[in-house]
């Protein structure tokens, strides 16, 4: 099958379809390639590169068209384009169906099979061609460098002999892809980044990124996770307490990038024209949701505003200012997609309905409309936990009471046997060790179990105490007794110089 | 000479001055003013009852024994290498029993003892137990340091009807000490002394025979006790007040070493003295099978990678880096990495190595810093955000199936989580199982790496790729 590239024809669309390197790899699926004459000059790729690479590169716009039998597109196609669409032809693109409901009728009525990047289910196996999270990361690096092109000071804080520059206050309102983009790069910049989100599980990612995660002075525990890992519409209060937030937030930040979208409505309205006016002079607002209709109500999709010293910029274009990279990783995702659909790798794509991905991607085939896919059901975040798993029950056994009271009564009355019989003198030195159990026993509890060896070894050092039993035997006549008494001074001797110099050799090796 | 009532006043402030020394143990920088108090006591207890009324003759040979013992102790307290440790605390404390054993019969042969009576019962009773004590641990340290070096095998040797064995030998003993009472009481009683002693060094060793390797620091605290007992004894025997409080003082401090083991293990006291692990129990431990899964192997290079790599990185020793003495490259690589701004701490299991705290002394040795050594307790809690978990030579201590199998028969066992990190390296010779003979699930966890060989080579290659 041959793979066609034409040149985006949407005015100021820089991003080709596929790029040199990928065209060599989809050359290696099986496929022929042809590209249109200058599509990639826009994004820094030049005809004769894709020619290098192998591809076949065509001067005219309509001997693509017609010979091609699969075509790669960025834009969703236009109209006159879509007119040239064959019913044994295919086409992969952004197509948003949703948004475009004239252009998917005028797609089915041409009997092609076509795809669409941007419906390409979100669950893991096919995060490798998901074009709108790698668009969006691009968009919101691109954001933080616009807004660094129109704010008038650094963004990093520095000391320097001319005085002290302040970092600068940047909030980042939704942590999708985008937002997450955004940190990274304002942070990486050096600014304090501060960002908020209605999905409580995205704050573990911006954490994770040193940003600060603003929390709502919100009691309802109210979750914005909706399907497939998108926010979803919030309920009336807790956008009243967001309001309140966003608007003590701008008299205080610099900068504000908005990425709230919401899939299939339009964007929300985050940034009143009161809050625009609150902010610093200077200040600068990037609008990621331009496209549709704005997060920020003074919002000019296309157009950099004015507004009281305040900047708005509401390019809808930001991933096509990038165009090399955007080109390079889009024409990566579709690769992943073709990869998918030719599994024999001859050359031919074979669309698979079994297949989540591919159904979920396909808008029509055979002049039938597949747009809506059955959707799954997936969240990027864990299902809601359920009651937590019983813990296992304690292996302990139970422990008996007998055992206890029957020691107990039986010491007792040992101990009363013996008060009955001894002597005076005996009871007295009881009454010592038994005192002095407990003061072991208070003390030793205390011992840090870092200390244990020197502990035992410095015990060992004072059990040799027994010498003084030996001390008083060695002057007795009897010469037996004496050597006894003597041997014995000798290894407790030992003992005590030893257990005492082994302590003091491992205490002094304990250091900070 | 000096009067009986400074030698009492001497004795009491020796009394006082050990309690401060083991006082002193309760941190890392009182502990060496603690042992300072514990050699003074020591010095005033020896003045005053060599000067006491009691010594009167024979000095120069009193001098000459305390002189040569003094000298032999010094320079084995100087040679011992660190993780010998545990063989020469069990010399010590035999050298304990056997003081108590001689003082005892000295005791008992002394012709000038003039008691009649209740009182002679009771002496005889207390003599008797002393040499008991005394006797039993002299064997039971000989055959531990025996096997602590490794001139006896670890693995517990198990007699047949061994616990038969053990009561007879304890009927034996009661039975010879009243024989012993009686006959003291007509003039004679050496015959069933000795007898009696025999029984007690039989007994002692087979109760240290018959415990395996890593039981060990619960024999060795528990002959720490008795050393302790011994002398307590001893005092009662000579109405030696000092004798019986700095006795007890030990007995209590080798008795709560021995609970803390014995509740790091989650095994009864008397399971643990009776020995051989897993045999008493019935049933054979299933150990929840071989086939287990694939274990993913590591090199050295890139184990020093993750390490660079990480953030939070927890060592766990075990007894394997003792024997591989592999605690002074551990410290090399510990220091690399914190210079790399790696936050590296220790965590140490209560059982780990041969002896309560063996490990703190190696790292000691090894010059770590004792205040990035923890507890268990106090590092269990942060393993789910460490990154990379280092275990060397130790298993028992790390296995999973403690928590995750009711039927294991380690379960309850507290045990280091390294697990719940999201890398866990384990330096092991091979496959082998540990102590328990218990299958480590640790090895088959998706985030454990095995890094087979000898743990000082392997971690020398990671310092080096360091």
């Amino acid at each position: 099958m041959k793979i066609g590239v034409p040149k985006e024809i949407h005015a100021g669309e820089r991003r080709v379809a596929t790029t040199p390197d990928v065209a060599a790899q989809l050359i290696k699926l099986g496929f022929s390639v042809a590209v249109e004459a200058g599509a990639g000059s826009a994004a820094s790729y030049s005809d004769s590169a894709y020619e290098d690479a192998g591809c076949e590169v065509l001067s005219s716009r309509d001997d693509l068209w017609a010979q091609s039998d699969l075509i790669l597109k960025v834009r969703a196609p236009e109209s006159d384009e879509a007119a040239k669409l064959r019913a044994d032809q295919a086409l992969i693109s952004f197509l948003w169906p949703a948004q475009n409901p004239d252009l998917l009728k005028q797609l089915t009525e041409s009997g092609a099979t076509v795809m669409a990047m941007d419906s390409v289910p979100r669950i893991s196996r096919a995060q490798k061609m998901d074009a709108l999270s790698s668009m969006a990361n691009i968009a919101g690096y691109r954001a933080v460098v616009e807004a660094a092109q129109h704010f008038g000071r650094f963004f990093t804080g520095q000391i320097t002999a001319a005085g002290k520059v302040p970092p600068a206050k940047i909030l980042v309102i939704g942590a999708g892809v985008a937002g997450l983009a955004a940190i990274g790069a304002a942070k990486s910049m050096g600014a304090i980044v501060r960002a908020f989100d209605t999905r409580p599980e995205v704050k573990e990612q911006v954490e994770s990124m040193d940003a600060e995660f603003l929390m709502l002075d919100f009691d309802e525990d109210e979750d914005g996770s909706g399907e497939g890992g998108y926010a979803k519409v919030m309920s009336e209060e807790f956008i009243k307490a967001e309001m309140a937030l966003f608007a003590e937030q701008a008299r205080d930040v610099d900068i504000i990038i908005t990425t709230a979208l919401i899939p299939g409505k339009p964007a929300p309205r985050l940034i009143t024209a009161k809050m625009v006016r609150s902010m610093k002079d200077g200040s600068v607002i990037v609008d990621l949701a331009a496209e549709q209709g704005g997060n920020c109500e003074l919002t000019k999709p296309d157009q950099v505003v004015q507004v009281n010293g305040v900047s708005i910029i509401g390019y809808t274009d930001l991933p096509s200012r990038l165009a090399a990279q955007s080109s390079q990783l889009y024409a990566t995702n579709l690769k992943h997609l073709i990869t998918d659909l030719t599994p024999e790798k001859d050359g031919n794509i074979v669309v698979d309905f079994e297949d989540e991905v591919v159904r979920g991607a396909t808008v029509c085939k055979d002049g039938e409309t597949t747009w809506p896919p059955p959707a799954p059901k997936l969240s990027a975040a864990p299902p809601k936990a359920g009651p937590a798993p019983a813990p296992t029950a304690a292996p302990g056994k139970k422990k008996s009471i007998v055992g206890p009271i029957v020691a107990a009564v039986v010491g007792g009355l040992a101990l009363l046997g013996l008060g009955a019989v001894a002597p005076e003198s005996f009871m007295a030195h009881f009454t010592v060790f038994v005192l002095a159990c407990f003061v072991g026993y208070m003390v030793i509890w205390n011992v840090s179990p870092a200390l244990h060896t020197p502990l035992m070894s410095v015990t060992n050092a004072i059990s040799s105490i027994i010498v003084i039993g030996a001390l008083l035997q060695i002057s007795s006549t009897d010469k037996v007794i004496m050597w006894i008494a003597l041997a014995t001074v000798l290894i407790t001797s030992i003992n005590i110089a030893g257990g005492f110099a082994v302590t003091r050799r491992m205490l002094e090796m304990f250091r900070k | 000479m000096i009067p009986t009532g400074v030698v009492t006043v001497s004795y009491i402030a020796a009394t006082v001055l050990f309690i401060l020394a083991l006082g002193g143990l309760s941190n890392q920088e009182t502990a060496r003013r603690g042992n300072w108090y514990g050699i003074v006591g020591m010095a005033i207890a020896l003045l005053a009852t060599i000067f006491g009324e009691n010594v009167t003759q024979n000095f120069g040979l009193l001098i000459l024994a305390l002189l040569i013992g003094g000298s032999i102790g010094l320079v084995l307290a100087r040679r011992v290498q660190m993780t010998q440790m545990p063989e020469l605390v069990a010399v010590l404390h035999s050298l304990v029993g056997l003081a108590a054993v001689a003082v005892g019969f000295a005791s008992f042969m002394d012709p000038d003892k003039h008691y009649i009576g209740v009182e002679l019962t009771i002496h005889d009773i207390e003599t008797y137990l002393g040499i008991l004590i005394g006797a039993v641990t002299f064997s039971g340290s000989v055959i531990a340091f025996g096997k602590l070096s490794g001139r006896i095998g670890g693995s517990p040797m198990l007699l047949p009807a061994r616990h038969w064995l053990n009561l007879a030998l304890l009927i034996g003993a009661i039975w010879f000490g009243r024989e012993f009472v009686l006959q003291s009481a007509a003039g004679g009683g050496l015959v069933p002394l000795i007898v009696m002693t025999v029984i007690a060094l039989l007994f002692g060793i087979h109760m240290v025979m018959a415990i395996g390797g890593a039981d060990m620091p619960v024999v060795v605290s528990m002959l720490n006790s008795y050393s302790g007992w011994a002398a307590s004894a001893t005092g009662f025997m000579l109405n030696n007040d000092l004798l019986i409080v700095t006795g007890a003082l030990v007995g209590s401090s080798g008795a709560i070493l021995s609970y803390i083991m014995c509740r790091a293990m989650n095994r009864r006291f008397l399971a643990v003295i009776a020995g051989g692990f897993g045999t008493s129990g019935g049933a054979p431990a299933s150990g929840g099978g071989e086939n287990q899964g694939e274990v993913n192997p590591i090199d050295p290079q890139e184990t020093a990678a993750l390490l660079a790599g990480a953030k939070e990185v927890m060592i766990v020793p075990g007894y394997g880096m003792a024997v591989a003495q592999a605690q002074h490259t551990v410290y090399e690589i510990t220091r690399v990495l914190r210079e790399k701004g790696v936050n590296v701490r220790f965590g140490i299991h209560p059982v780990a190595g041969r002896m309560p705290g063996h490990m703190n002394v190696l790292l000691a040795e090894a010059r770590v810093p004792y205040d990035i050594v923890f507890e268990m307790d106090e590092v269990n809690e942060d393993f789910p955000d460490v990154d990379v978990s280092v275990v060397i030579g130790a298993n028992d201590i790390v296995n999973p199936s403690a928590q995750e199998e009711p039927n294991s028969p380690i379960a309850g066992m507290p045990v280091l989580e390294v697990w719940k990190g999201s890398t866990s390296i384990v330096l092991k010779r091979s496959m082998a199982t540990g102590y328990a003979g218990v299958q480590n699930p640790l090895f088959f966890k998706e985030n454990t790496r095995m890094l087979f060989g000898d743990a000082k080579e392997t971690l020398d290659e990671v310092l080096k790729a360091l």
